[in-house]
C-alpha cells in the first residue's frame, strides 16, 4: 500500500480498572487490516498488560490477555516494552506472555518521533 | 493542514471535549480544515442527545453539531464504545454518526496531523 503510515499506539494503563487498555486493543487489531506499519508500545504501567498468568475472576472482569498472544496472526509484530517501566515495577523479559523488544526511555522517544500517527490510551 | 481530531472523555467531568472543540474552532478560524472528529472511549458521551445541561452552562453536544454542520466535519462515533455505554441511532444527537474503529485509522491517513484529546 502506497499511502501506509507508521502508527504507533501507547499503552500507558494497567489492564483493568479502566477500559483503555481493552479500548486500544480493539484498535490496533482494526487498524492491522488497513495494512499500516503498526508498532505498540508499553510504558509506565501499561506494561502490565502484557504480564503472564492474568486472574480477572476475582473482579468479575474479561481476561482479554490472550488477545495479544493473537496480534502475530494479524502481523502486528512490533511490540515494545520500556526498561525503566518494566524495571520500576519488578519485571523482567521472562514475565511477558508476548516476544517483546526492551527499549529505554531515549530509545523509546527516537521511535516515536519517527512515526506518522501517534495514539495514546 | 487537514486535521483528524479524537476524543477519548466524556462530556462535562473532562476538559478533553472543550478542549478539542476549541482546538477545532481555532483551527479552522486559522484557515485550517478539520476533517473528521471521531469520539472514543467515554468520548461517545459527547453525542446523546438526552444531554440537558443548566441553560447558563455551554451545550457541549449542541455545539459539536453546529461546528459540524457550519465546516462540514464528519462527527463519527466508535460502534463498539457506545453500544457499550448505552449510545445507540436512537438517542444520537443530530449531526453525529455512529460508525465503525476502522473511521479513526482512516483519519489517521488521510489527515495531516491526527490529535488527540484525553487521558
Amino acid at each position: 500500500m502506497s499511502d501506509a503510515k507508521k502508527f504507533m499506539f501507547v499503552n500507558r494503563k494497567a489492564p483493568y480498572g479502566t477500559i483503555y487498555a481493552l479500548e486500544s486493543l480493539e484498535v490496533v487489531l482494526i487498524s492491522a487490516a488497513f495494512d499500516q506499519d503498526v508498532s505498540l508500545v508499553f510504558l509506565d504501567d501499561g506494561v502490565y498488560q502484557l504480564k503472564k498468568g492474568q486472574q480477572t475472576k476475582g473482579i468479575e472482569t474479561k481476561n482479554f490477555s490472550p488477545a495479544y498472544r493473537a496480534l502475530e496472526d494479524y502481523d502486528v509484530e512490533k511490540l515494545y516494552v520500556e526498561k525503566e517501566a518494566m524495571e520500576a515495577r519488578g519485571l523482567t523479559e521472562e514475565d511477558f506472555l508476548v516476544p517483546i523488544t526492551v527499549l529505554s526511555r531515549a530509545e523509546m522517544g527516537k521511535l516515536m518521533d519517527e512515526q506518522d500517527v501517534v495514539l495514546s490510551f | 493542514m487537514k486535521f483528524g481530531i479524537v476524543v477519548n472523555e466524556g462530556p462535562y467531568q473532562h476538559q478533553a471535549s472543550d478542549s478539542a472543540y476549541l482546538f477545532a474552532k481555532a483551527a479552522i478560524e486559522k484557515g485550517h480544515e478539520v476533517w473528521r472528529v471521531f469520539f472514543y472511549h467515554d468520548g461517545v458521551n459527547n453525542a446523546s442527545k438526552l444531554t440537558e445541561p443548566p441553560q447558563d452552562d455551554r451545550h457541549i453536544v449542541n455545539r459539536w453539531a453546529k461546528l459540524a454542520e457550519d465546516n462540514k466535519i464528519d462527527l463519527v462515533v466508535c460502534v463498539a464504545a457506545a453500544l457499550r455505554r448505552g449510545i445507540k441511532e436512537e438517542n444520537l444527537a443530530q449531526g453525529f454518526r455512529i460508525s465503525g474503529l476502522g473511521q479513526l485509522v482512516e483519519a489517521g491517513i488521510k489527515c495531516d496531523r491526527l490529535v488527540t484529546f484525553g487521558d
